[in-house]
């Protein structure tokens, strides 16, 4: 056991690094999204500030710090300055529990790559996600504008009709883990079948709780096709209207934020976490300690760069449903569909057993 | 140590919301102080140990039904209520009915000897063991409360549905 000073210390590190690694990677992720879309629609995206337009993402920061932060009249102000407050500091809360490698030991401490290891970890995610609604619903009501209403309307019914879908495709996968902690889920998925196939979740039978959670993520996160709460060409800008400077910013941290705690739980869940894709861990055992630590890293930032890669893809290809149709597709669709794979799972679990 | 004064902390956020969710003229601070207290009284589960129920309590509480009390008052654009200085019985009767209530159940609290407290993270609230009660020892209660709720569910439909609509479908198909 660690020592109460130690273990202070050892956290607040961990918090500090976790904060600037996801609060970098979301900067990169606007960049990077900026990039791929720009190439997808034939343009060339940020190219004038550094070498491919890489010092974008700070050029964009000195620009939110430095414009001006109107608030317009009329606004419910305790609320209208909360509201992004509230939805980023939502965002980067969930980090917390999310776990992106093995132990490490470093000056004789060992410590898992995460900031605190709960073991309920999983439902402290969907808790602090579900939370993250308050933000966007109390910027589109205490900015008094129709727009902003009817985007922040549309968020809260949205995103608590698949987060009944998303929790119900995780269930299954807790069921075939048997446990909460998303360490020992990712544990459970190490080794493979027949020598080659890895037995992540994906694999064992969890590939329709795969795509439901997909689906439920992208609409959870208000991403297109399903970002009807700024649907720009109904809404304007929709919840954010109002905002500007560095409280709109705040959204859009706390938006590319989520993204990446999807795309995270999304691996930790259904693709192996941190293990290796391809072939067997056990030269592990011989490595350095160096790359004992880097590469499940590597391997897990790996995944998450594909989800966001996939984020950015869809976006670039799909158009946005109309409101009626992404309820259909949760309510009729998504949810039904996630129950009979919980019985299917539940019943397949119960006759191994 | 370090438990007790986070549970002060939090037992007394907790009443200073429930208080401040009365105080407040406008619903959406009242609801908000309403989602307060039920985040405060899930750290409050936690560190008595249930932390399952803590979890739930943050996502189907201030997670889910909250947003919906949110999504009504932003729907209906509820204005601030109106004031009326007519209720004096509440006056008269409430406040010292309140605290003669918090009195009373204090004293029997501090004379009873057989009335432990709970210590911190005594209560055993491991999902294993709230699912071995519900699905095991409490099956048939925990079924007929689904039943239940789907009875209100449907209730809800039809209460929601508009009859002249219906109809007007019959009559079409």
């Amino acid at each position: 056991m660690l020592s109460v000073g130690t273990f202070v210390l050892v956290s607040i590190i961990k918090t500090v690094i976790a904060l600037v690694v996801l609060l970098t990677a979301v900067a990169y992720s606007v960049w990077l999204e900026r990039k791929v879309v720009g190439h997808m629609q034939n343009r060339w995206g940020p190219t004038r500030v550094g070498p491919f337009g890489l010092l974008q993402p700070l050029a964009d920061g000195a620009k939110f710090l430095l414009k001006e932060d109107l608030t317009p009249p009329y606004v419910y102000k305790p609320l209208y300055i909360a509201a992004p407050m509230i939805a980023v500091v939502f965002a980067l809360t969930s980090i917390a529990v999310i776990p992106v490698g093995n132990s490490v030991s470093l000056f004789g401490i060992t410590t898992p790559l995460q900031i605190t290891d709960v073991n309920i970890g999983l439902l402290v995610v969907l808790g602090v996600t579900s939370l993250g609604v308050y933000g966007i619903a109390l910027a589109g009501w205490s900015s008094n504008s129709k727009y902003s209403l009817l985007g922040g309307l549309r968020a809260s019914a949205q995103m608590v009709s698949y987060e009944i879908a998303l929790g119900l495709s995780l269930i299954g996968v807790m069921i075939t883990a048997g446990s909460f902690s998303l360490r020992d889920i990712v544990d459970a998925q190490g080794g493979t079948f027949l020598g080659f196939i890895p037995r992540w979740n994906i694999f064992q039978g969890q590939f329709v709780a795969f795509f439901i959670y997909l689906m439920a993520a992208f609409a959870e996160t208000n991403r297109i096709p399903f970002d009807l709460p700024e649907a720009e060409t109904e809404l304007v800008a929709g919840y954010h209207t109002e905002y500007s400077a560095m409280k709109f910013a705040m959204f859009f941290m706390a938006e590319y934020a989520n993204m990446i705690t999807v795309a995270c739980l999304a691996s930790l869940l259904f693709l192996g976490g941190w293990h290796q894709p391809i072939g067997s861990e056990a030269w592990m055992q011989n490595a350095p300690q160096i790359v004992q630590a880097i590469l499940p890293i590597f391997w897990f930032a790996l995944r998450i760069f594909g989800f966001i890669f996939l984020y950015i893809w869809i976006r670039g290809t799909l158009p946005r449903f109309r409101y009626d149709q992404l309820m259909a597709f949760g309510w009729k669709f998504l949810f039904p569909l996630a129950i009979a794979n919980l019985i299917v799972t539940a019943l397949i679990v119960a006759l191994k057993s | 140590m370090l438990h007790l004064i986070i549970f002060l902390v939090f037992g007394l956020i907790c009443v200073a919301g429930a208080v401040n969710l009365l105080v407040q003229s406008h619903p959406i601070n009242s609801a908000l102080s309403l989602i307060a207290v039920m985040a405060s009284l899930a750290v409050e589960y936690l560190l008595l140990g249930a932390e399952f129920v803590a979890a739930v309590q943050v996502i189907i509480y201030a997670g889910a039904i909250m947003v919906l009390f949110v999504f009504v008052i932003m729907l209906l654009n509820a204005g601030v209520e109106e004031r009326t200085s007519g209720s004096k019985v509440a006056v008269i009767f409430g406040v010292p009915g309140v605290l003669i209530g918090s009195a009373l159940v204090a004293w029997v609290l501090l004379t009873r000897s057989d009335t432990n407290p709970v210590n911190v993270g005594a209560l055993p609230g491991d999902p294993k063991t709230i699912a071995g009660l519900l699905f095991h020892d409490f099956l048939l209660p925990f079924e007929i409360t689904s039943v239940l709720v789907l009875i209100a569910i449907m209730g809800a439909v039809v209460l929601a549905s508009h009859p002249e609509s219906v109809q007007q479908a019959k009559r079409e198909g």
